[in-house]
């Protein structure tokens, strides 16, 4: 080819160049979209494992959405009494409502029904699994600092959203486990004093179990919790956009830059791929493990009930804080009863997530930091956060246990009434000593990074020197490695000072006592003054 | 290495050289931020200093054109599987259709169609992320961050907007104007409350709660049949699943069941502790308890023969039939509510009268009368 040939096409651009660079001004010109390409295009995103977890999420809930709406198509959200007549033999001729019928058809009679039918299943239980592991990913880290404190509080609803929607969904096939389920919301909102009896008398459009039930489900189930959930993902990704990722510490990497793969092409790649593992991950399990089998349990009826009975299990810690309840909490009191048995575990559970919902406000009070943190602490830097937080998962995951307390009992052949004792003195105890153990864990990984930091990882080579000494040789870290380690914030219990009145508020008095035990305990980073300490003494 | 791909900085793809992108600790002083308390942070002067990006590594795909060719063939060959697949789940729906009645077809239409889509999905997808991670570059890009908050001129410009609608409104000066809009927002919404009133019907639901199926003279009849039952057919030692007679056929039958389900027991006389006012409740060691727990209203469906317990496979709550049924562990308060039966001239179990107290979950007004 000569050099003229190579000018002509240069400046002649092809025939698939020209049509794209036509329709990029056609759009251009009726929607200045390409501003938001230049924002956006080439937007940096940090790189770790623990940041997919929010996109598992994500890809679920679209993989639920189309299951979902596929299963829409089909479903019959009505209470309306039918004699089964589809092709499950068992269930044939028994009275049972249009909507469990129409949920065996959906397994048994339409081609791939079944295979939907447990898509949006197990796509549910990831999408409650992958927010909770996201929520403790932000949680450990401390991603929820300024400026993200609303978002965290926008990922609690998302989280709340999504149990709600998979208790509505667990809820319409109105099969016997449903049931039973909503038997238990139906006692537990009676329980509220005041309200409880005419929540639940509105809620199920009369008395247990009515025949509205489904059907009010379904609108919440398909229309209002999906519409809250969709406007608040979305201002959740936005706010992730505006803020911008966190990253965790790193050579070249500061609190103000973001350090990673650009939008194009790589992570749009990287994402998009992963949607497609997402979505096949979860088709491979559906096509090959039955997840509720509804036709084993047969139609709602308020008389039979099966040994063994167990929400879903992103449920299972409301349903095991029910079981752990002391007995005989419930009294009358000027002719009302008032149920402590179901207040309790509604209260308590409410404060729990409560001090989950508020957790970044309280940390950003006490540690009164008003800078911005674009850098993801590792938890062991962090000792009080971190174990705070392994109290609170061992908290809930006694309850969770709890929920099974009965197939622990038949299982390891243990009385029920030793499983529930140990449980609830497990539910005090664990905790506590999970703080206790996870500060120390802490800050001995702390001290141990600080040694490492200062004089190397122990080489395992020995030398002996000219006098006769044996001396364990050192590897130095090289700088890069060094930064990850020392790279980290530190705090010190706040001082009490009297105000200009000469005063100790009490709200100061507070700070200064929870930021003692906050920041007490702790290790200092290496500090430069540090290094050339350690050098000189001849390491 | 790392390039810069902030705005007008750098243009991208073209690479910094190395000793300029070094330089990151500088963007500390680079970027103006404002001074805000750091609270009771430890703010040291001796902290080490960040390193700068440290130098990138190539791939074996950046350096040996055999290995990228060998990347460019396995990323193609994923995704010319996942076209495969999807082919095939075309295939297996028609393939594999259910036959009615067999439900080894629908395993298996479930099983071929849900590997299928699989393969058509994850070809992509591994396809996707191969090609990502072996042949896309892989050099990290830096962006700066700026403060979240507007800039101050922005902020100004925000603060004057709101000032001017003040002003040319006069929310802030008209203040009838202001309270009588703040009254009428506050109370529109309230037809809406009203108007959820008819979600459930007009009675009332504390009348509802107190009152079953059961009235004198019911015959006790099995769930599900609904035969009735004789005395003389009640063992020692056996259970039997209990609803009043005429529920089959009721309108509203899950409703009445939900409250008139009954569990009728029969144990050796001298096991049974019976109150004295409830000595006639019973016939002949029979008795008869409501079969909805006291907590939330689970069917308390499993019988301990041996012991006399009633277990609610729910919470766990036992209750004593031996003992009037009362709560012998769990989270139940109350006892089960008893059934007074008796034996009609057939020899029919009959009830005496519906149930005394309310059965069921507690409830807010379940000691009013």
């Amino acid at each position: 080819m000569t050099t003229t040939d190579t000018n002509t096409k240069a400046v002649a651009p092809s025939k698939g160049a020209r049509f794209t660079g036509a329709a990029a001004n056609y759009i251009d010109e009726r929607t200045s979209i390409s501003g938001l390409v230049k924002e956006v295009g080439r937007k940096i995103f940090p790189d770790h494992w623990s940041f997919m977890l929010g996109e598992v999420a994500l890809y679920s809930f679209v993989v639920i959405l189309l299951s979902g709406t596929f299963l829409t198509f089909f479903f019959q959200a009505s209470m309306v009494e039918v004699h089964y007549d589809g092709s499950y033999v068992p269930l044939k001729g028994i009275a049972m409502s249009a909507a469990m019928s129409s949920a065996l058809d959906i397994s048994f009679d339409i081609r791939g029904g079944l295979l939907m039918r447990q898509v949006h299943h197990w796509a549910a239980l990831l999408f409650v699994a992958s927010i909770g592991l996201h929520m403790l990913r932000v949680y450990f880290t401390g991603a929820y600092r300024k400026p993200r404190e609303i978002n965290w509080l926008i990922g609690f609803v998302l989280f709340i959203l999504a149990m709600a929607e998979g208790f509505t969904g667990y809820s319409l096939p109105d099969d016997l486990l449903s049931g039973n389920g909503l038997r238990i919301i139906d006692g537990m909102v009676k329980g509220i004093p005041v309200v409880g009896t005419w929540i639940s008398y509105l809620l199920f459009g009369g008395e247990f179990p009515g025949t509205d039930i489904v059907g009010r489900l379904y609108v919440l189930h398909i229309l209002i919790l999906p519409a809250i959930l969709v406007a608040a993902l979305g201002v959740h990704l936005l706010l992730l956009i505006i803020n911008k990722h966190t990253q965790f510490a790193g050579p070249g990497k500061t609190n103000e830059n973001v350090v990673g793969a650009p939008i194009m092409p790589v992570f749009a790649a990287k994402a998009g791929g992963f949607f497609f593992i997402v979505f096949g991950v979860i088709t491979l399990i559906a096509a090959t493990v039955t997840i509720n089998p509804i036709w084993n349990y047969g139609p709602y009826d308020p008389s039979p009930v099966s040994a063994g009975t167990q929400p879903d299990w992103y449920i299972g810690f409301a349903d095991g804080a029910l079981r752990l309840v002391p007995p005989g909490l419930e009294f009358v009191i000027f002719g009302f009863t008032v149920s402590l048995n179901i207040l309790i575990p509604l209260v308590g559970l409410g404060l729990f997530i409560a001090v989950v919902a508020f957790y970044p406000f309280i940390e950003a009070w006490v540690t009164g930091d008003k800078r911005e943190h674009h850098i993801a602490d590792r938890p062991r830097n962090a000792p009080a956060r971190t174990s705070i937080g392994a109290a609170g998962v061992t908290f809930y995951a006694v309850l969770w246990a709890a929920a099974s307390s009965d197939l622990i009992a038949t299982h390891f052949y243990l009385s029920i009434e030793a499983v529930i004792h140990s449980l609830q003195a497990l539910l005090i105890i664990g905790p506590v000593a999970a703080y206790m153990i996870a500060k120390r864990v802490c800050l001995a990984l702390q001290k141990k990074d600080r040694e490492i930091a200062l004089h190397g990882y122990e080489s395992g080579r020995i030398v002996r020197l000219p006098g006769g000494e044996y001396i364990e040789v050192h590897e130095q870290l090289d700088e890069y490695e060094r930064w990850k380690l020392v790279s980290y914030n530190e705090y010190k219990p706040l001082m009490i000072r009297p105000n200009a009145n000469g005063r100790i508020g009490v709200a100061q008095r507070v700070r200064a006592g929870l930021s003692t035990w906050f920041f007490e305990d702790r290790i200092a980073p290496v500090s430069s003054t540090d290094v050339e300490k350690s050098h000189d003494s001849g390491h | 290495m790392a390039q810069h791909d902030d705005g007008v900085a750098t243009s991208d793809g073209i690479a910094v050289p190395e000793g300029k992108s070094t330089a990151a600790g500088s963007a500390v002083e680079k970027s103006h931020a404002r001074e805000v308390s750091s609270g009771i942070a430890v703010v040291t002067a001796d902290k080490l200093v960040n390193p700068g990006f440290p130098p990138h590594r190539a791939r074996l795909t950046d350096t040996d054109p055999k290995k990228e060719k060998r990347a460019e063939r396995q990323v193609s060959i994923w995704f010319y599987l996942s076209i495969v697949g999807s082919i095939f789940a075309v295939a297996a729906y028609i393939a594999f259709p259910i036959v009615p009645g067999d439900m080894a077809s629908v395993r298996l239409n479930t099983l071929t169609l849900g590997l299928g889509i699989t393969l058509g999905l994850l070809g992509i997808g591994i396809g996707a992320v191969h090609w990502a991670k072996a042949l896309m570059s892989d050099v990290e890009l830096v962006e700066e961050r700026h403060g979240t908050r507007g800039t101050d001129a922005t902020r100004a410009r925000a603060v004057e907007i709101f000032a001017l609608g003040n002003k040319e409104s006069g929310f802030g000066r008209r203040s009838l104007i202001r309270n009588s809009l703040i009254g009428a927002l506050v109370l529109t919404p309230i037809p809406a409350v009203v108007l959820f009133r008819d979600l459930a019907p007009a009675e009332d639901p504390v009348t509802l709660l107190k009152h079953t199926m059961w009235a004198k003279g019911t015959r006790l009849t099995r769930d599900p049949s609904g035969t009735p039952i004789k005395a003389s057919d009640v063992t020692i030692g056996s259970a039997f699943h209990i609803i009043p007679e005429g529920l089959l056929g009721t309108e509203g039958l899950l409703e009445e069941k939900a409250k008139a389900a009954v569990l009728l027991m029969r144990l050796r006389p001298e096991d049974l502790n019976e109150l004295p006012e409830r000595a006639s409740w019973s016939y002949d060691g029979i008795v008869a308890y409501s079969k909805i727990c006291t907590h939330v209203g689970c069917p308390v469906a499993l019988y301990e023969q041996q012991t006399h317990h009633l277990l609610c496979p729910c919470h766990q709550s036992q209750f004593d039939v031996a003992n009037h049924a009362e709560v012998i562990f769990g989270p139940a308060k109350r006892p089960l509510p008893q059934l007074p039966i008796a034996v009609d001239d057939e020899g029919y179990l009959i009830a005496q009268s519906d149930f005394l107290e309310p059965v069921g979950p507690s409830f807010w007004e379940r000691e009013l009368n």
